[in-house]
């Protein structure tokens, strides 16, 4: 587990490159550096300045080697290395609100944008013109889009938005693809159409009232695509299992909401929010539960020294407990909100590494076998 | 000038009410819950079987009726039974909850901080800190977020 600082502000999203050299971040402003990794050092290499805004997603895709940026400025640039230089070209979202997410698909044909004008762009390059050219999904999606997460077969996206609901789309392009096979979310797979939708319509069994009361922060499909996870601001986490069950298990947690999360095999989840460290759950196909597996940091020791008298009335004094922990500061490594991780090696089948950034301006990469040694009760099925 | 002479009518009218974007909750006009039986409750209490009525009270919480008078009616009934409670009977009281017993009870109590009467806060404390215990920050955290409210 090794923390890094990068800065002192916020890092408001990342992504990695294809071999995890390079990592492109951007430090709360309107731009988007670029770090090399050095053995143990990070040196900045690049300094991408276009946005007018600040930029609020960032996604490198691995085999063609671009990298998509969106932010406030409701714009979003498609950049391509051309020698030692990233050359932007920009593409015409229409949307009159900020962009807040964006996620290249798996063949990197196409992207997806979620953004605050309550719809998400589609956008892919039309030949002809050599222009980005994009699609709009707009119903039935009633508030900001947070969060974004292809599944495997190029055409179903996941979206998690601020209208408590958490639901598939089809993003088929037919100009771009041809048509897909049928997958346990369905078959019929229009542009646009709503393949499932979490919320009191589609709610099932599963712990706590079911009804989602919150803000979809996080959604992840797992490797297969079979499973969707999301996470809410109402402090649960819930899965659901596409087919023609359907059904949704949620698990209401007693911790501060989770803000993103992450499938690592098919059967865990790591999740991470405003508590500062990332959490394990496990779910369980044949019960149809989601468990919570632990909690993955690794507490630093802290000395066990005899208080004096005067200490203690001192403590009675300041902090109305004589307890002997002076919990000055946190005992996680981050020490502020998680807003983003991302899986390193493995995939999200058998991930072994995954890399978390947060609002202190850190990112800490976690290796899932030490964490395994190191926390005796986990288990990571 | 000391004193507005324009017109300030406009400031009685609800612009949000107008917006064509505005948010509605979809919900169902199902028939909902009518809240706890408040003459059971009270044979229950002369009777000093507070644990019962505890449950009672928690049963059928009128959560999706916007209808005030029904909710303010359920509120005073929980209210009651909340304050005659023993303080070393609480514990027991919460742990025999399951999870969305105890966001529910937390709902409660957080309504029950609103209007304190005269000793009605302590009492709601050490209920607070007992469901704390219990629910986490993720309790209070579903009773700030819940978009069906008792």
């Amino acid at each position: 587990m090794s923390y890094h600082s990068f800065l002192l502000e916020p890092i408001s999203c990342h992504s990695w490159n294809k071999d995890r050299t390079q990592i492109a971040l951007c430090p709360n402003n309107h731009d988007v550096h670029i770090y090399k990794k050095d053995g143990t050092k990070w040196t900045k290499i690049h300094e991408l300045k276009e946005h007018n805004g600040q930029v609020t997603g960032i996604d490198w895709a691995p085999e063609s080697n671009r990298i998509v940026t969106c932010g406030t400025d409701r714009n979003a640039y498609v950049w391509s290395l051309k020698g030692e230089v990233w050359k932007p070209t920009l593409v015409i979202l229409r949307i009159n609100r900020a962009a807040r997410c964006v996620s290249w698909s798996p063949k990197e044909n196409k992207f997806a944008v979620g953004s605050g004008s309550r719809l998400i762009s589609i956008c892919y390059f039309e030949q002809e013109n050599d222009w980005w050219v994009c699609k709009h999904i707009k119903k039935p999606i009633r508030s900001t889009v947070l969060s974004l997460d292809w599944h495997p077969n190029n055409v179903l996206l996941a979206a998690g938005s601020c209208d408590f609901k958490c639901r598939v789309f089809s993003a088929y392009i037919k100009e771009v693809e041809e048509k897909p096979g049928p997958t346990v979310w369905g078959s019929k797979m229009p542009f646009g159409e709503v393949l499932f939708e979490s919320g009191p319509s589609g709610v099932s069994g599963g712990a706590g009232d079911g009804a989602g009361g919150g803000w979809v922060h996080g959604v992840c499909f797992s490797h297969s695509g079979n499973r969707l996870a999301w996470t809410s601001h109402d402090s649960t986490v819930a899965i659901a299992e596409g087919g023609k069950t359907s059904t949704i298990s949620s698990l209401s947690s007693e911790t501060l909401p989770l803000l993103c999360v992450s499938f690592i095999t098919e059967n865990s989840l790591v999740a991470a929010g405003h508590d500062c460290y990332p959490v394990l759950f496990v779910y369980d196909g044949t019960k149809g539960s989601v468990t919570f597996g632990g909690k993955l940091d690794v507490p630093k020791q802290t000395s066990q020294r005899g208080i004096s008298a005067r200490e203690r009335f001192q403590n009675l004094d300041r902090r109305a407990t004589s307890s002997e922990t002076t919990e000055q500061g946190l005992e996680s490594l981050h020490k502020n909100s998680i807003s983003q991780i991302s899986v390193l090696e493995g995939g999200k089948s058998k991930c072994s590494t995954f890399c978390t950034t947060g609002m202190d301006g850190g990112m800490v990469t976690w290796d899932v076998k030490s964490l395994e040694s190191a926390l005796k009760d986990l288990k990571i099925v | 000038m000391a004193k507005n002479t324009l017109s300030s009518r406009f400031r009685k009218l609800d612009i949000d009410e107008f917006d064509e974007n505005k948010f509605v909750d979809d919900h169902d006009e199902a028939v909902d819950n009518q809240g706890p039986d408040g003459a059971e409750i009270d044979n229950l209490i002369r009777q000093g079987d507070m644990m019962t009525a505890f449950h009672i009270a928690l049963r059928n919480p009128p959560v999706i009726t916007k209808n005030p008078a029904i909710k303010e009616r359920a509120l005073a009934i929980v209210l009651r039974v909340l304050t005659s409670f023993k303080s070393s009977d609480i514990e027991p009281a919460v742990k025999s909850l399951d999870r969305s017993g105890v966001d529910l009870l937390m709902k409660y109590i957080y309504r029950g901080f609103e209007k304190p009467s005269d000793n009605s806060s302590a009492i709601l404390l050490q209920w607070h800190e007992k469901a704390f215990a219990v629910g986490g920050l993720g309790s209070i955290v579903r009773v700030l977020t819940a978009r069906k409210t008792v």
